[in-house]
């Protein structure tokens, strides 16, 4: 069949994509040469890249342990990205059986690798969907047969707000998202921003247009518009902090000065 | 396992915490540097056990490479600071007392051992990973393409399946695909419409706007216009559409082409056409309708100064009768024919025929010349009825009555004028017919009021808006009041007293004669009741009071009559009944049965109008008559000195006939002493006019005869 000129072009893996990019902060092979040269190419401006997903990941471990403590077993996963080691699930169902883990990212690839680390798993499923659209995620198939929204669930928000722009409303998105959410919630978040990184923000700012000419805007916000996504909730100390200062488990002294980039925070419903 | 210190197991951790501070800042793990260094331990327990094996062994160095890499220290720095580390520590803290330089062989050993396993695994990692993510970009892939596949099949199958034509053309107008439904609007031929460019498909029907808004919108100043269009078919005929053009923007919100939306038009045009057509015009003729022609004729008259209009309104003439005789089939033909006829008389620019209903046309001219027009138009429409209309073997003779109204435009409103030409048609029409009249503004005038007049008679009897004068009767031989005629009028409350000959007519046209003539009769003999009480029985005053043929022919009138006198208490021989020559003529028994009873019951009847009709003098003897009342016109030529001696003798006739009948005469219209003298001398018995008294109040009359009685 001829194809007409005017219909959506395929997915294009000669672009670049964040959760790509991420896979190669983090050590792994999960990406390809468009990937590593943006990568690469960030990290000429903050070569400390890669100890802020560190930083992120190690805040999200210590989050989920936390939830798991807290008696809450079922995690929804926003912008989860391609899998790699100490995933949510693997996490929350070392600390907890059973534990059911929904992930979402809206990059088909990360979907599909994601659909096959997960195979075999009953307590886990990817969503193929977009935070800016939170009624899809919520009445998706794989939503309503893990988790049971009458109970808490842990809403995780890590590193993907700095991905929405103001333009498609991010504090209306995670609004949404909180309402569906039973009383004890918990939405565990982190984003970046200008405020905590170890270099004067005009050098910060090259690694920014990095991800502007991928387009995949990267939206730093303060410490206050951070905050404001957590509007209903009440915040679980120690509050909204730099990553490495939330209930560390080591002396925060000895991290890395680029850990300290970004906020981090859990917030309660209540 | 508790470590004592300083023992092998105490030193194996020592050197695993060694290890882990060496490697932890170059790894990407989440975990915490003591979960990492548990996660050492193991390694270094199987290096130290290596160092101190009797014989070398590779695989476990090779395994604790590869489990770096497991650990997540991807790095190769990871590697090297690791190598560094054994190196350096693990003779120190492993070797225990065994040789030196043994075992600083092993170790070496055993690092490249372990680089080998380490650099292994890493690749296997690597390109494990690097299979994984390309199988889930292949799969992705196929799920994009699999779900645009399908969304493209349903596209494909909205496009090709649509019923509205469907096109897509870049923004230099070049067409760059269109679907079935569109190839078949245009005649099928897809070479009718691919490759071709939107600009050639101009048409002279083409609204001024519709390329204007085509350049805004291949401009980009525009996102979407919808026209109605028409199109040039390859076989020549036309395509009308409702076109909807959008413009289709890239990702980046440039315009990149124009899609057309088009629906076939043409034949919802055609029946809209047809309909109209036949909203329009006259099933049977085929002439244009009253609608059409009030459309028409409302231009006309709403159009500018100089510019005038000239009417015919044509109304066969005996055409009931044809349909009554011949059917209405035949009449129906007759009046296809005289359509056709009507029609050729109209065949100039500004001209039109049209059918208002039944046998009803109007021819309409316009321009500035119309009142020479108009005549002409009249003139060939009364010639072109001449010719007799053959129908089933018969020859008709069609004759018509036209009334024609000319003038400028903008001065009256259709249906003024045409009122004004159906009044002047029945003008036409009651002249005899088989002749065109002028319209008149007084008669139109007059037509309208007595038309007005018509309407509000009932109510005026329900109001009491009539009333009774009274003209007195008197004996010519010493000019006693012997009675009186009741006179009825109108008290209008626009047109103020109005005489019996303005509405009479009227209400014997619509019945309503009836009524009124009864209520006459009740008040008249009332009044003479009155007369009577006041004066005693000694000089009874008769009242006569006027019967119209209508009231003739009522089944109820002897009834009514007797009624009447007998509530009223009044004797028959106070009553003369006055009834016209003319609605005597020709009448038979039956009509005058009840002229006879009311007779014989004492009633006088008169005969009204004497003279005027064809009067036959053989019938006067059959008729139930006591009074002859001659007509004014007899006595106007008395009015002169000296009176025709022909008049004269004709009256004298008259009388002498009358009395031999045994028959009174009353004379009507005395306006001087002369006449009434000159009347007197010929015989005459009784006198009303002018010169005794004008009709009056009942009151007037009772004055008179007091006069008349003391005098």
């Amino acid at each position: 069949m001829e194809r007409p000129a005017w219909a959506p072009r395929s997915i294009d893996i000669s672009v670049p994509s964040v959760s790509r990019i991420y896979d190669y902060y983090l050590g792994g092979s999960h990406n390809f040469e468009v990937d590593r040269q943006a990568a690469r190419r960030a990290m000429e401006f903050m070569p400390g890249l890669p100890k802020i997903m560190q930083a992120n990941r190690a805040f999200m471990r210590r989050a989920v342990r936390y939830a798991v403590g807290e008696g809450i077993t079922q995690f929804l996963d926003i912008g989860s990205g391609i899998p790699t080691y100490g995933n949510v699930h693997e996490v929350a169902q070392a600390a907890s059986p059973g534990a059911r883990v929904v992930y979402v990212d809206h990059d088909p690839v990360a979907v599909a690798h994601s659909q096959a680390v997960l195979e075999g798993n009953a307590d886990a499923d990817v969503v193929a969907a977009d935070l800016r659209k939170p009624q899809e995620i919520l009445t998706s198939r794989q939503v309503e047969q893990l988790l049971d929204l009458d109970r808490p669930v842990v809403l995780l928000l890590v590193a993907i707000l700095h991905f929405v722009e103001d333009a498609d409303d991010p504090y209306t998105a995670v609004a949404e998202l909180s309402a569906a959410l039973a009383p004890g919630s918990l939405l565990v978040l982190t984003h970046a921003s200008y405020e905590g990184i170890p270099l004067p923000p005009e050098r910060a700012e090259g690694a920014v247009d990095v991800y502007k000419d991928i387009r995949n805007p990267l939206i730093m916000r303060s410490r206050d518009e951070i905050a404001r996504f957590f509007e209903g909730y009440d915040m679980v100390e120690p509050g909204l902090v730099p990553m490495p200062l939330w209930r560390p488990e080591t002396a925060p002294e000895d991290e890395d000065p680029y850990a300290f980039s970004g906020f981090a925070g859990v917030g309660r419903t209540s | 396992m508790i470590a004592e210190p300083d023992g092998p197991e105490d030193r194996l951790r020592r050197f695993a915490t060694i290890w882990s501070r060496a490697v932890f800042p170059v790894t990407s793990t989440p975990l915490t540097r003591p979960e990492f260094e548990e996660q050492l331990l193991p390694l270094a327990r199987r290096l130290s056990e290596a160092l101190r094996a009797r014989t070398f062994d590779a695989e476990a160095a090779k395994a604790v490479g590869a489990a770096l890499v497991d650990a997540h220290c991807t790095d190769p720095d990871a590697l090297s600071h690791s190598l560094d580390c054994v190196d350096a520590y693990l003779v120190l803290y492993c070797g225990e007392d065994g040789p030196q330089e043994d075992l600083r062989t092993r170790c070496s050993r055993l690092q490249h051992a372990m680089a080998a396993g380490y650099a292994q695994a890493l690749r296997e990692r690597t390109l494990a990973e690097q299979e994984a993510i390309a199988q889930a970009a292949l799969k992705a892939q196929g799920v994009v393409a699999q779900a645009l596949h399908a969304s493209e099949a349903r596209f494909r199958a909205v496009f090709e399946g649509a019923a509205i034509g469907i096109g897509i053309a870049d923004l230099d107008g070049n067409v760059l695909q269109v679907n079935g439904a569109l190839m078949r609007m245009f005649g099928g031929g897809e070479q009718a419409v691919r490759g071709r460019n939107v600009r050639e498909w101009t048409h002279a029907d083409d609204a001024p706007q519709v390329w204007r808004l085509y350049e805004e919108l291949v401009r980009g100043d525009r996102e979407h216009y919808h026209v109605e269009k028409a199109f040039c078919r390859p076989d020549g005929t036309v395509l009308w559409t409702n076109l909807t053009v959008s413009l289709l923007r890239d990702a980046d919100g440039n315009p990149q082409y124009q899609l057309a939306l088009m629906e076939d038009t043409t034949e919802r045009r055609l029946l809209n056409l047809r309909l109209r057509y036949e909203a329009t015009h006259d099933a049977l003729t085929g002439l244009p309708n009253r609608t059409l022609f009030f459309e028409r004729l409302e231009k006309v008259l709403s159009a500018g100064e100089n510019q005038r209009f000239g009417l015919c309104y044509l109304d066969l003439d005996g055409f009931k009768t044809i349909n009554d005789s011949l059917g209405h089939a035949a009449g129906d033909r007759l009046l296809v024919e005289v359509a056709d006829r009507l029609q050729s008389c109209a065949t100039a620019p500004g001209e039109m025929v049209a059918r208002l209903g039944g046998d009803e046309f109007v021819a309409l001219t316009t321009g500035s010349d119309t009142r020479r027009e108009v005549d002409e138009l009249a003139a060939r429409i009364m010639n072109a009825l001449v010719a007799p209309v053959r129908i089933d073997g018969r020859e008709l003779t069609v004759r018509g009555s036209i009334g024609i109204v000319e003038g400028p435009a903008g001065e009256r409103s259709p249906a003024e004028v045409l009122r004004s030409a159906d009044i002047t048609m029945y003008r036409a029409k009651s002249a005899g017919g088989n002749r065109f009249e002028l319209a008149d503004p007084e008669a139109d005038a007059r037509a309208i009021t007595r038309h007005g007049l018509t309407t509000s008679l009932p109510a005026a009897l329900e109001r009491g808006e009539f009333f009774i004068e009274y003209q007195p009767l008197v004996h010519l031989g010493d000019s006693s009041v012997r009675g009186a005629e009741a006179l009825v009028r109108w008290l209008h409350p626009q047109h103020g007293v109005l005489g019996p000959d303005r509405f009479i007519p009227l209400a014997e046209h619509t019945g309503l004669i009836v009524p009124l003539g009864r209520w006459v009769l009740e008040q008249s003999v009332r009044q003479a009741r009155e007369w009577r009480e006041r004066n005693g029985d000694t000089s009874p005053l008769r009242i006569n009071v006027n019967l119209s043929p209508c009231q003739l022919n009522h089944p109820g009138l002897v009834q009514d009559t007797v009624d009447i006198l007998e509530r009223a208490g009044v004797e028959p021989e106070a009553l003369c009944l006055e009834v016209t020559e003319s609605a005597l003529i020709g009448a038979d028994d039956d009509l005058l049965k009840p002229l006879r009873r009311l007779a014989e019951m004492g009633i006088d009847i008169a005969l009204d109008d004497f003279g005027t009709g064809y009067s036959n003098l053989a019938n006067l003897r059959r008729l139930p008559v006591s009074v002859l009342k001659l007509d004014r016109s007899f006595t106007q030529s008395m009015q002169q000195f000296p009176a025709d001696p022909v008049d004269l003798k004709i009256v004298e006739g008259i009388v002498s006939l009358a009395h031999s009948l045994d028959l009174a005469v009353t004379v009507e219209g005395v306006e001087t002493g002369a006449q009434a003298e000159q009347l007197r001398i010929l015989g005459c018995d009784t006198a009303q006019g002018w010169y005794y008294a004008r009709p009056g109040p009942p009151d007037r009359l009772h004055e008179l005869a007091l006069v008349d009685a003391t005098g």
